[in-house]
């Protein structure tokens, strides 16, 4: 259904080609999954697909790409719409108008469909993608998951026979991933779609993966096989693949069920082992919590409030006339690490937002390092508690390295050099004349929380750090955090990344709907909770381990 | 078998003509009470069928806009002075010196109980006509409006409609933006701090661009059929000749010489350009997605509108007095009843409208 022939992508003023030798074919029907670290042209492959590399990009394209029999060097994409359905990272900047149902018939009209046929495609790709209920919704109020599915809606109008995937899962709770994933399996298995689909976080596709093509590293060619034998050999593997290598396995288990069925003799080997590094609250500072809504108990409970990192007590926050938090009490010490968890909308970042002073508090009380957030002046605020946002793009303002670093400097009041200093310690090898633009997601995120740390906060918030970093560079952040927290840096973080809240948090706390649904220890609360549960716990339960690394060294 | 048009939605045409009456009667008259009983009007039909859709907010927004209006007029008027004379001083200001030049201008002095009324009654009826948009705007889903253009035109209305939705992004962008310059420790108020976002923003604006641009090629924006060359060079000589008939004809009527051949010349022109439009809608391959249907419906409220500037608009003609109340000598203006009960057929809609959709019924 697409085939590849020796294709290499090289763009203008790049030094060489961005892919080169690729070569493979997926034939119809198959969903396969596209993997290998940030920065091998993985989205450029994708783009090849449907005639966007290079009729829109520009650069060079040699070799042959065909889909559908049809050749991209001589139809444009737009003459291929009719059989390349593709959806890009971000689903927002795909809409074209501005409701539910318009969106899905806006592909159809431009194909020039009879009314009668679009009106029946519509309705059938709302039942599909149980759409049905949001069909007159503005797309503005949509919820995540929501959107991914409108998005692929728009595109299965048309009837494609192939759907192209950057990304679909990566801003999504597991939840809502789940749902997408689920959508996009029965097209594969009802309707005979041939999906090709990159993505991150492997853990959560590589099961319904038919084949696996791997580009390995920039440049070199790809590697095309079954998700065992590649995961076998791939430089990015998610955490059960990891606990399979370490146990020796083989073939590699892909699924927390395949995994379950081996690992009774590694439960055993493991029975009475304690779990080593298991994050656990610091012992320095005894955090008496006192459960939510308890209000005798938060009255005998010791005075303990300058020993907070950050305190939030009885805290409502609404937007117009929704209530975006209720009534949430948190409390975070130094050199603790928290994880904020919940579905998409459940007040996580707001959360974070009143904690830095964005959002102001209805009722209740903040407190973050000491200061009142939403009354104490920016400057003043910066070396007490320091964001790093969803996208950290939006924190950077300079052209070069080295002039944000100066900025940072500058408003942090910090001795010059500071900024540099800390950006070449978390990650040596950013040049001081890059724009920020031009640095990879985790560059760019190290330099944000470079910026951040220049002013040396004692509470640092974190909101959805992950998003877009391979597991190199994720584990990169795991390090770099867990030595700030040594050092007694508070650090909260919001994420969906329940792999992550594994390897960091010494608490998580779930939100859902603006309460605080469960407080405690990492071990008890992600592991109580399906959806939430790290893949090793889950192979491992009833024992509490969460990650490959512990595993590992009980076994070392 | 397919049903035209969305559930339950009356043509946004419909709605715009209905409102366009409304203002058109607005402008007749400067009688607050006849102006005030038009803004009744159009409240209660926007309180009774409003969507819950974000657009149906813009509402309050042009109040705002009109009360501002208001406000700009009546201190004009304070502070520059106005024509009407008065003999009810109500608060003399103290009057700015000007130099010679600057003669007939005014800078405070007498402020009159006249002047005030007067601009007032020319403030407000500039009001009721902002509000009567408005209610459209809150009414009709503005790109649905777009939908009903010809098909030689659809690229200009998919233009309009991604400017329409890219305003509340770029909106949404600045105030991140601003929030973000509260985490460098800047100030994140005051005129600097958006002047410092500008760039960022339109940087953000234009990846947003380029990233939907791509997203319209690859769901096969601008396929063109295959016409004929024939075809073709008609419609380019159509529609340049048209336009050029259309100039002629302009030229012809507004010269005193050209009295003759005006009219048919500019009556040519415009056949000439709807046809090379027509034709030109032939390379066009795209369909309609249930085209909003014009019924009976449509018809009652786009009439209402029509017959409200009628009626208005003929007793401006008959009885000039009642619809422009004089306030010299200051009197209480008097409420005609003729006009009037043509104002309340304006409330026509809130009955023959469909009803919008009950919002329990929408997942929230």
């Amino acid at each position: 259904m697409i085939r590849f022939e020796n294709v290499s992508v090289t763009y203008d003023g790049a030094d060489g080609p961005t892919v080169r030798g690729v070569d493979f074919e997926v034939p119809e029907g198959e969903l396969v999954l596209l993997a290998g670290p940030s920065g091998v042209g993985k989205s450029t492959v994708l783009g090849a697909v449907g005639g966007l590399v290079p009729h829109f990009t520009g650069g060079t394209l040699s070799g042959r790409v065909t889909v559908a029999g049809r050749d991209t060097r001589t139809h444009k994409p737009r003459e291929l719409a009719d059989v390349v359905g593709t959806v890009g990272q971000d689903p927002l900047s795909h809409f074209v108008t501005d409701t539910v149902e318009d969106e899905l018939a806006y592909g159809m009209e431009s194909l020039g469909l009879s009314p009668a046929v679009m009106r029946r495609r519509v309705e059938e790709t709302l039942d599909l993608l149980g759409l049905a209920p949001l069909r007159d919704r503005p797309i503005a109020t949509l919820s995540g998951g929501q959107r991914q599915r409108v998005a692929i809606g728009s595109v299965l109008t048309a009837h494609p026979s192939v759907l192209v995937l950057d990304e679909p899962t990566s801003a999504l709770d597991p939840a809502a991933a789940e749902e997408v994933l689920a959508v996009l399996q029965r097209l594969v298995h009802d309707l005979g779609t041939t999906v090709l689909l990159a993505e991150h976080r492997l853990e959560r596709v590589v099961q319904y993966a038919d084949r696996i093509v791997l580009l390995p590293a920039p440049g070199a060619p790809p590697v095309l096989g079954t998700p065992a034998e590649v995961m076998a050999v791939s430089p990015v593997f998610p955490p059960v693949v990891e606990l399979g290598r370490l146990a020796g396995w083989s073939p590699l288990p892909l699924t927390v069920r395949d995994a379950r069925r081996r690992a009774a003799p590694l439960r055993e080997r493991l029975a009475g082992l304690p779990v080593p590094g298991a994050p656990a609250p610091p012992a320095a500072v005894p955090a008496p919590r006192p459960a939510p809504g308890s209000r005798w108990r938060r009255r005998s409970a010791p005075a303990a409030a300058p020993a907070y990192a950050a305190e939030v007590r009885g805290l409502a926050v609404r937007r117009g006339r929704v209530p975006a938090l209720r009534h949430v009490d948190l409390t975070v010490s130094p050199g603790e690490t928290v994880a904020l968890m919940g579905r998409n909308g459940a007040g996580k970042s707001t959360l974070l937002g009143a904690l830095v002073g964005l959002v102001e508090p209805s009722t209740g009380s903040v407190r973050a390092g000491g200061a009142v957030p939403h009354r104490t002046p920016p400057r003043e605020l910066v070396r007490r508690v320091g964001l790093v946002p969803q996208e950290p793009r939006d924190l950077l303002y300079a052209d070069t390295v080295a002039a944000e670093c100066r900025a940072a400097d500058r408003d942090a009041e910090a001795a010059s050099g500071t900024c540099r200093a800390l950006l070449s310690g978390l990650l040596p090898g950013i040049g001081d004349t890059a724009h920020p633009r031009d640095l990879s997601e985790g560059q760019r995120l190290t330099l944000a929380l470079a910026v951040v740390l220049t002013a040396r906060p004692p509470l640092l918030l974190l909101d959805e750090p992950t998003r877009g970093l391979d597991y190199g560079a994720k584990s990169r952040l795991v390090g770099l955090l867990r030595a700030l927290a040594a050092e007694g840096h508070a650090i909260v973080l919001a994420t969906h990344d329940v792999e992550l809240a594994a390897e960091l948090a010494h608490r998580v706390v779930l939100l859902a709907e603006g309460e605080v649904i469960a407080d405690g220890p990492t071990t008890e609360v992600a592991v109580a909770s399906p959806s939430f549960a790290p893949q090793v716990a889950k192979v491992l339960a009833p024992q509490r381990w969460l990650t490959p690394a512990q595993v590992r060294e009980a076994l070392a | 078998m397919a049903r035209e048009g969305a559930a339950g939605q009356l043509h946004p045409g419909a709605w715009w003509l209905w409102a366009i009456g409304l203002g058109t009667a607005a402008t007749r008259t400067t009688n607050p009470l006849l102006l005030a009983l038009l803004l009744a009007v159009s409240a209660y039909v926007v309180t009774a069928r409003r969507t819950h859709a974000p657009w149906a907010r813009s509402y309050g927004a042009f109040v705002k806009l009109a009360l501002a209006v208001l406000a700009v007029r009546l201190f004009f008027t304070v502070a520059l002075g106005s024509p009407i004379p008065g003999t009810h001083v109500l608060v003399t200001l103290p009057e700015v010196p000007l130099p010679d030049w600057a003669r007939g201008i005014r800078l405070g002095g007498r402020v009159t109980a006249e002047a005030l009324l007067f601009a007032l009654y020319d403030g407000l009826k500039l009001a009721t006509l902002l509000i009567c948009v408005g209610a459209a705007n809150a009414l009709a889903n503005p790109s649905r409006l777009l939908k009903s253009l010809p098909g030689a035109l659809y690229e200009a209305g998919v233009a309009v409609v991604v400017a329409l939705t890219f305003a509340p992004h770029l909106v949404a962008d600045v105030r991140r933006l601003r929030a973000a310059r509260r985490l460098r420790g800047r100030p994140d108020r005051g005129v600097r701090g958006l002047l410092h976002v500008g760039l960022p923003v339109l940087e953000g604006a234009l990846e947003r661009s380029v990233a939907l641009a791509a997203a319209m090629d690859s769901r096969g924006y601008g396929r063109t059929a295959e016409v004929p060359v024939a075809v073709r060079r008609t419609t380019a000589a159509l529609t340049l000749g048209g336009l050029l008939g259309v100039c002629a004809g302009t030229y012809g009527l507004l010269t005193a010489a050209g009295g003759t051949y005006g009219l048919p010349l500019l009556g040519a022109g415009l056949a000439a350009a709807l046809g090379g439009l027509r034709l030109g809608g032939r390379r066009a391959v795209r369909t309609r997605y249930r085209a909003d249907r014009w019924d009976g419906r449509a018809w009652l409220v786009a009439g209402s509108g029509a017959a409200v500037a009628g009626l208005v608009a003929l007793a401006a003609v008959r009885d000039p007095a009642a619809l422009h109340p004089g306030v010299v000598p200051l009197a209480p203006p008097v409420l005609p009843l003729w006009p009037a009960a043509a104002c309340l057929l304006g409330l026509l809609p809130a009955v023959a409208a469909p009803p919008p959709p009950d919002p329990a019924e929408e997942p929230s």
